[in-house]
């Protein structure tokens, strides 16, 4: 399932479509028919497991791969078969892609030099994207003398330093450490809205992709299952793999009847894609269930995993059904294993599929 | 007491590491450090053993110098020769990929070809370019070609040609890991940013090759200027280069009386070396800074 998008180019970014695009390497499909159209400007972030075909897709779109068959349109635009060199577009690797014998400055400015811009242009373009990212009093430095966070961010500057059509992020946050992550996922967001590039966001983590992203698509097998805003996509997965893969999820026996699902004895709506009738799998995220301490419960706790802000309560109740609540730690507290606790779920819509 | 010998025991556990080194340290001096002391100390005495300048003054008479021309030569020639060539036979063997039987079969090649010098060396080349040899004979009776050409394999041009039998292998096995090292990421890189395979050549991936051809080329050149068994067996006519003339010094009847001579061209031989050296480590600390 996609959403279309208009085929119009505007000031501040072009629109890019991904028609039918297809990729084997062998008897192995790792793109199995993608359409993937991106707005003007968006940032859009391809989200899935290993192997799920969305570097593919990328490097198809930068021109490093060579789709099977199928279309890359760009500004309207066939660049299915322009080469990469030809393309016009930045690109930010997962690690270790800055020039090791450049300068900071000379690695931002490599790709003026190519198109032979004066020596005081560039460097004053350089100068001005290492500001963009924060590193300007880095300019003289070399590779090796920055932190894994500052080389993406040099990375991010020498991208943007041509002005590309479109900006190619290739897991860019994936080899750092947690804190530097969050913080540079947060300044990309600000850059891109500041340069308004259109942008694709190829990543496997989805509190990244959820975070950053004008709209997330899901890809599993080569294929998009769904592309939507980050909350409809939290909030209405159109299959139960995006529903198990975006966040974690419990699955409960269901009854469907006439829109609303029965669910641990609460009546719930029913989203696009249930079932519309009958008995099912109701995919209830951990949030939506409480539990709350009582010696009548129905239910015992099993183990409580505190994690800061929020803690996961494990629990099983008496039908069999084992369920993961998330709730404030401070609703927590006072939990252990064996607990006697009441369980119930938010009226929030829960996707039910068939059992 | 026990104190005692806890504190003995954390220095005899601090040391261990270094008593490690005790078997290196003890054959570096033997065979390193007590040589060199001695070809310095004996250069400078005279067949009396007295100190004396004359051995060092020798170095500058023509012969001297045109034996160190022809090392220089014979040594220089065959690092580009072999650099070049074996640069470029690393390149094809990397391009491959690293599985390709290309590969396993040319570094196989090359280590053994590699350490393949001295006397049979020698003898496959008298025995294949030599008066009677297999590829001079057959091209002599067809087409009628002479390369014998008055013995030139005899010579220096012959010494040239030798070498690069060994050196062309020893830059495929010191130059494959440099190649090796280029990541795909630097490529994709330039490319995306609008490089062509020739631009890519040119701003990244030679830049970044350089220091590890110029010190394998370096390698080269002490290897073929230090080289002696090969000459050795080929050269039975004159001393075209040092190692020869040094040879001479040590063991001729003509020039009986001459020894400390030979230690003054191992000392000469030395101060090239540490030319050499000393260019390779300036090299290296011009890119020390990127190249961590």
């Amino acid at each position: 399932m996609t959403t279309a998008a208009p085929d119009t180019s505007t000031e501040r970014g072009v629109a890019v479509h991904l028609q039918d695009l297809t990729r084997t390497y062998g008897a192995t499909r790792a793109l199995d028919g993608l359409d993937l159209s991106i707005e003007p400007g968006e940032l859009v972030a391809l989200l899935g497991p290993s192997g799920c075909g969305k570097t593919t897709a990328l490097r198809i779109l930068a021109g490093l791969d060579v789709a099977t068959s199928g279309q890359v349109l760009v500004g309207g635009r066939d660049l299915t078969r322009v080469p990469a060199n030809k393309r016009d577009m930045g690109m930010v690797f997962q690690a270790y892609s800055l020039f090791p014998h450049l300068t900071v400055a000379d690695n931002v400015a490599f790709g003026l030099r190519l198109r032979r811009t004066s020596t005081s242009a560039r460097r004053a373009r350089a100068l001005e994207m290492l500001e963009l990212v924060g590193l300007g009093q880095h300019a003289s430095r070399y590779a090796a003398e920055l932190s894994g966070g500052q080389q993406q961010r040099v990375a991010l500057a020498r991208a943007l330093a041509i002005e590309p059509s479109v900006l190619l992020l290739d897991e860019p946050l994936s080899a750092l450490d947690a804190k530097v992550r969050v913080q540079l996922r947060d300044e990309i967001r600000r850059i891109q809205l500041e340069v308004g590039t259109t942008t694709l966001f190829v990543t496997h983590d989805q509190e990244e992709a959820l975070a950053v992203a004008d709209r997330v698509g899901v890809m599993n097998a080569g294929r998009l299952e769904q592309i939507a805003p980050p909350v409809d996509l939290y909030e209405r997965p159109a299959t139960p793999f995006v529903a198990e893969f975006v966040g974690l999820h419990n699955k409960v026996a269901a009854t469907v009847s006439g829109g609303t699902a029965t669910v641990l004895g609460a009546s719930v709506p029913v989203i696009d894609g249930s079932i519309t009738s009958g008995a099912g799998v109701a995919m209830v995220r951990p949030e939506s269930v409480s539990v709350s301490a009582s010696p009548t419960g129905t239910a015992s706790v099993v183990s409580v995993g505190f994690l800061g802000p929020i803690s996961r309560v494990h629990v099983q109740t008496e039908a069999g059904d084992a369920l993961m609540a998330q709730l404030p730690s401070a609703l927590a507290v006072g939990l252990a294993p064996q607990d006697r606790v009441d369980v119930s779920i938010a009226g929030t819509p829960v996707l039910v599929v068939a059992g | 007491m026990s104190s005692t010998h806890a504190s003995g025991g954390r220095r005899l556990a601090a040391a261990a590491p270094a008593l490690g080194l005790v078997p290196f340290l003890l054959f570096i001096g033997i065979f390193l450090v007590v040589p060199t002391v001695t070809v310095v100390a004996t250069s400078f005495q005279g067949a009396d053993g007295g100190l004396t300048l004359d051995n060092i003054r020798a170095l500058g008479s023509e012969a001297a110098l045109t034996t160190l021309w022809h090392s220089i030569i014979l040594a220089g020639s065959t690092a580009i020769i072999g650099g070049a060539l074996g640069a470029l036979l690393a390149w094809l063997v990397v391009s491959a990929g690293p599985t390709s039987r290309l590969r396993r079969v040319t570094l196989a090649v090359s280590g053994v070809l590699a350490q393949f010098g001295g006397v049979p060396l020698a003898f496959a080349f008298i025995a294949t370019l030599g008066f009677s040899g297999v590829l001079t004979e057959a091209l002599r009776s067809w087409p009628g070609v002479d390369i014998w050409g008055g013995g030139w394999l005899f010579g220096l041009k012959g010494l040239i040609v030798v070498y690069c039998y060994f050196q062309i292998p020893l830059m495929v096995l010191v130059f494959v890991p440099a190649l090796d090292g280029l990541r795909v990421q630097w490529r994709e890189a330039a490319v995306n940013l609008g490089a062509s395979r020739w631009q890519y050549w040119r701003h990244v991936a030679v830049p970044l090759l350089t220091p590890a051809f110029l010190g394998s080329v370096l390698l080269l050149f002490a290897n073929a200027f230090a080289a002696y068994a090969t000459a050795a067996v080929l050269v039975s006519q004159g001393n075209p280069i040092t190692p020869l003339l040094i040879r001479s010094a040590l063991t001729s009847e003509v020039l009986l009386g001459q020894a400390n001579l030979g230690f003054a061209l191992a000392l000469e031989m030395i101060v090239v070396v540490a030319v050499v050296m000393t260019l390779y480590a300036l090299l290296l600390r011009r890119t020390s800074r990127w190249m961590r």
